[in-house]
């Protein structure tokens, strides 16, 4: 009978037991790492912090994907096992990462369209080939992806998402003391925040306008060559690219090598292109290459000159329609009309590229007929605004002449 | 000429006793003291009310009431209609001159105390009045079809929507459905063309009925010596006329150099403009409701504030009842004092609108 | 009486001369306007066998410029001719078929969808109509 007492009491107790110690188990499953790092301070604790945010962190993967070890172990050294492979070097960064990200089958697991080749392209970048070198002051992998925080490219946040891209670059290469010694301005990123693109993108949110990584390259970035930096303007400004293509120019930039786009509009601090870069003035362009008197400098005066009439035409219509306007006569039609013409002056400065004497006189014939079309409409409005005050002045008289008639029989009504 | 005339005349007067409205007339007096300026302004009500209907019934022959042509058919109006911009910015000026001239004429006739006995009816037809008018302000204002128009249609009748239990089913009424769509549309202009104006020909003929059978009030204690009189018809009809012409002058220069603008048309699909006010009679209201704590005890604050409204005016239409002194003919300066804190309220809350105050 | 004669002759003309001044702009309101009320919320945008197919015509809708295309089927499309990334004007491309916008290349297919470029969104289609020899262009519904 004791038997069975003493069987019931030992099934209770380890049952007991085994409830108790249940959650120690289950608190035992989540990371040893994360439990010991987040009492720790600084640069030990930032791991743990920044981690829940992590890309690798959302698809499952934890401190031991990257860093080995075994997390479920609490004993510091039974954790740091031998598959614990702790911070990598800095010279060693880059393959450490590509330990998995250029391993094609563990990376389609996660993403089948993901590209391999970062690390094979980096090799080829200017960063990979001086690392080779030695120099460690390059930019490896969690120099522009960040550490332990890593968002995917296209979240806001993410050090490589298109508005934060100029900031991480310009983290090295704009900072005097971390570039001297090579041979390369630091001015990128500051004359690139000045440009058009950068306005695109920073002020009117487009994120299609280019970056540092769409000319340079990302992994495999380099200064580009001559001839990619056109094809890579080409991509967006396929017209002015085909023009100049067609044109004479073409063959001599490709002899001279010079690069296309670049000589005129320059290539981080790209300007909008204003009509005194046509021509030969101070601010113009071709006489970089042209000079006085030549046939070349003939036919940009002209283009010039054409381009600037249309320009005041244009200026002289919209002056006078907003007059009418403020006057109160409504301009909606001759409005449409200028626009047209706006659209035009566009195509023409467009034309400027393809070097057509007679395209561009030809468009500007156009132009000009709907702009003196404008022009006489703003005109007439304003004949309209002033036939208005007119009879405004005409009715007023009545009233007034009306208003003292009634005055003065009232004054004879009281005074009787 | 005289013997045509006369012969028209006593043609009509055998058919409609004119002879006898015009005797009636003759004696018709109307008091001539310090305080009778401010008799004119309601002539003055009545005078831009027939320019509205006038300049209205007009716009009615080009304006389309549907969603698809409404801001075009006003763009027609005042791009191709001769004149066309003229009715317009007539109608919109005279619009906002006539709810001023409301205000005023209230505010004088309840300072004056004319409210008081026997023309406690007068006042309670013209508190009606006042809110006949508003929605008038309120229905028009959508009729272009604009985007100032469009939000602050939405922003009104939103808040419309926060009264308790009635709220939303008296804004699904007012809408046509649960928003600013293309059924509100021809709704309001079905207020504003035929049953608002139903409506006002009504309280406004009881209106105008009751002042003429009562004639105009004197204020409270003043001594015989202070007052003299002159008739109705022709003396005091004269002066109101002067006031109408220079009225007149004031519209078309307004009109003018101020002409009303057309705005973009509205797009439902875009997102409320931050800076969206309505009509600068109702910005008091608007600013109360945007100034008042969100929550007071439990009780949501802006419904709180339209109750507080809604009472508020009760308490103004039944002034005449409430002010037991005055119906005595004794002074009431407590009533007084309520008048001027309203009046105070009124300007300083729509001052405050404009200063583009965080609110 | 010469006095009051003078302030009658006052008052008559600048009665007369206000309600005149009143009833002329009256008047000229309601005498039917020449051109009709087309904006209707839709325009006539084309004649038929104004276009060949394959080709296209821009034309003003309210206020801003619209395309209308006669694709290659004969079927007869409409759109807002405003690209949607900078405003420019499009064009319509007949080797490709497609709508493009030549400032910065954005390109769109035949139901105004974004096909390559920078555009953010797609054209606003338009309804068309044939009535008669009109082709109408109307906002969708």
């Amino acid at each position: 009978m004791a038997h069975k007492n003493i069987k019931k009491n030992v099934l209770f107790l380890s049952s007991l037991s085994i409830l108790f110690l249940l959650p120690s188990f289950l608190f035992a499953q989540a990371s040893s790492c994360i439990a010991c790092h987040k009492e720790l301070e600084e640069e030990l604790l930032q791991p743990v912090e920044a981690f829940p945010l992590d890309i690798h962190n959302q698809v499952g993967l934890g401190c031991e994907s990257c860093h080995g070890g075994n997390p479920r172990e609490e004993d510091i050294d039974l954790a740091k096992d031998q598959t614990f492979r702790g911070k990598p070097e800095r010279k060693d960064i880059p393959k450490f990462c590509a330990s998995c990200h250029a391993d094609v089958n563990y990376m389609k697991s996660f993403n089948p369209s993901i590209r391999v080749d970062q690390l094979s392209l980096y090799w080829t970048s200017w960063h990979g080939q001086l690392l080779k070198k030695g120099d460690q002051k390059v930019a490896v992998c969690t120099d522009c992806h960040a550490v332990h925080g890593i968002q995917k490219g296209t979240h806001p946040k993410s050090w490589t998402f298109p508005w934060n891209i100029p900031e991480t670059c310009g983290r090295c290469h704009s900072d005097k003391e971390h570039m001297a010694g090579y041979k390369i301005s630091t001015t990128q990123e500051a004359e690139y925040r000045e440009s058009v693109h950068a306005h695109a993108l920073f002020d009117k949110k487009d994120l299609s306008a280019p970056v540092c990584n769409d000319c340079h390259g990302n992994h495999g970035a380099v200064p580009p060559e001559v001839t990619s930096i056109a094809q890579v303007c080409r991509q967006c400004h396929l017209s002015p690219g085909k023009l100049f293509s067609d044109s004479p120019h073409k063959r001599a930039f490709d002899e001279m090598e010079i690069s296309e786009c670049e000589a005129c509009h320059g290539n981080h601090r790209i300007d909008p292109p204003t009509d005194e870069m046509l021509g030969t003035g101070e601010k113009g362009v071709c006489a970089q290459c042209h000079d006085e008197g030549s046939q070349a400098f003939q036919v940009a005066s002209q283009m010039r000159e054409m381009i600037l009439d249309l320009s005041g035409k244009i200026e002289k219509a919209e002056d006078l329609l907003s007059r009418a306007f403020q006057k109160g006569v409504e301009v909606s039609d001759p409005r449409y009309q200028l626009n047209e013409v706006n659209t035009l002056l566009v195509m023409i400065r467009d034309l400027t590229h393809g070097l057509s004497l007679e395209s561009i006189e030809e468009k500007v014939k156009e132009a000009d007929q709907k702009a003196a079309g404008v022009i006489s409409q703003g005109e007439e409005a304003l004949r309209e605004a002033r036939r208005r005050r007119t009879g405004l002045v005409i009715t007023l008289i009545f009233i007034f002449l009306l208003a003292i008639g009634l005055f003065l029989k009232i004054r004879r009504k009281t005074k009787k | 000429m005289r013997n045509f005339l006369k012969n028209i005349f006593s043609y009509l007067d055998s058919r409609f006793k004119l002879s006898e409205l015009a005797e009636l007339a003759g004696k018709k007096k109307v008091p001539v003291h310090k305080h009778s300026l401010w008799y004119y302004f309601g002539g003055i009500c009545l005078f831009l009310f027939v320019i509205q209907v006038i300049t209205g019934i007009l716009l009615l022959l080009y304006y389309t009431p549907s969603v698809d042509s409404a801001y075009e058919s006003v763009h027609f109006i005042i791009s191709q209609v001769k004149f066309g911009w003229l009715i317009r910015s007539v109608h919109s000026w005279s619009a906002n001159i006539l709810i001023g001239a409301i205000f005023v004429h209230m505010f004088s006739t309840f300072f004056l105390k004319a409210y008081r006995q026997p023309r406690e009816l007068t006042w309670i037809s013209g508190f009606f009045l006042l809110l006949v008018f508003l929605a008038f302000g309120f229905s028009g204002y959508l009729l272009p079809w604009n985007k100032l128009s469009f939000f602050a249609t939405r922003v009104g009748t939103d808040i419309v929507g926060t009264l308790p239990w009635i709220g939303e089913k008296v804004k699904h009424f007012i809408l046509g459905g649960s928003n600013v769509s293309g059924a509100t549309l021809p709704r309001f202009f079905w207020f504003h063309v035929a049953v608002l104006p139903a409506v006002t020909a009504v309280i406004l003929g009881i209106h105008l009925v009751l002042v003429q059978i009562l004639g105009m009030s004197k204020p409270v204690g003043l001594k015989e010596s202070e007052v003299r009189e002159i008739s109705f018809f022709p003396d005091f009809i004269l002066k109101d006329s002067l006031g109408w012409i220079l009225i007149l002058a004031l519209i078309g220069v307004l009109c003018v150099f101020f002409p009303w603008e057309v705005g973009e048309k509205a797009d439902p699909f875009a997102s409320t403009p931050l800076d969206i006010k309505p009509e600068w009679y109702f910005l008091f209201m608007f600013t109360t409701l945007k100034l008042v704590p969100a929550h007071v005890l439990f009780l949501e604050g802006e419904m709180l504030a339209i109750l507080g409204f809604m009472i508020g005016g009760l308490v103004w239409m039944l002034i005449p009842v409430l002010d037991r002194n005055v119906s005595r003919e004794k002074r009431s300066p407590a009533f007084s004092l309520f008048g001027l804190l309203v009046l105070l309220y009124i300007i300083v809350l729509t001052a405050l609108s404009y200063l583009h105050l965080k609110l | 009486m010469k006095r009051r004669n003078f302030i009658n002759f006052l008052f008559g003309g600048g009665l007369i001369g206000t309600i005149v001044t009143f009833l002329y702009p009256v008047i000229r309101y309601i005498i039917p306007p020449g051109q009709s009320q087309s904006r209707i919320g839709q325009v006539e945008a084309a004649k038929m066998g104004e276009l060949a197919p394959n080709s296209s015509k821009i034309f003003k809708f309210g206020d801003v410029p619209g395309i209308l295309i006669n694709t290659k089927e004969g079927e007869l499309i409409a759109f807002s001719a405003v690209c949607t990334h900078l405003a420019c004007t499009v064009h319509y491309e007949e080797e490709t078929e497609t709508i493009l916008c030549p400032c910065h290349n954005g390109r769109f297919d035949l139901s105004g969808k974004v096909i390559s470029g920078p555009p953010p969104a797609p054209l606003e289609a338009y309804n068309v109509e044939v009535s008669g020899e009109d082709i109408i262009v109307s906002k969708k519904a």
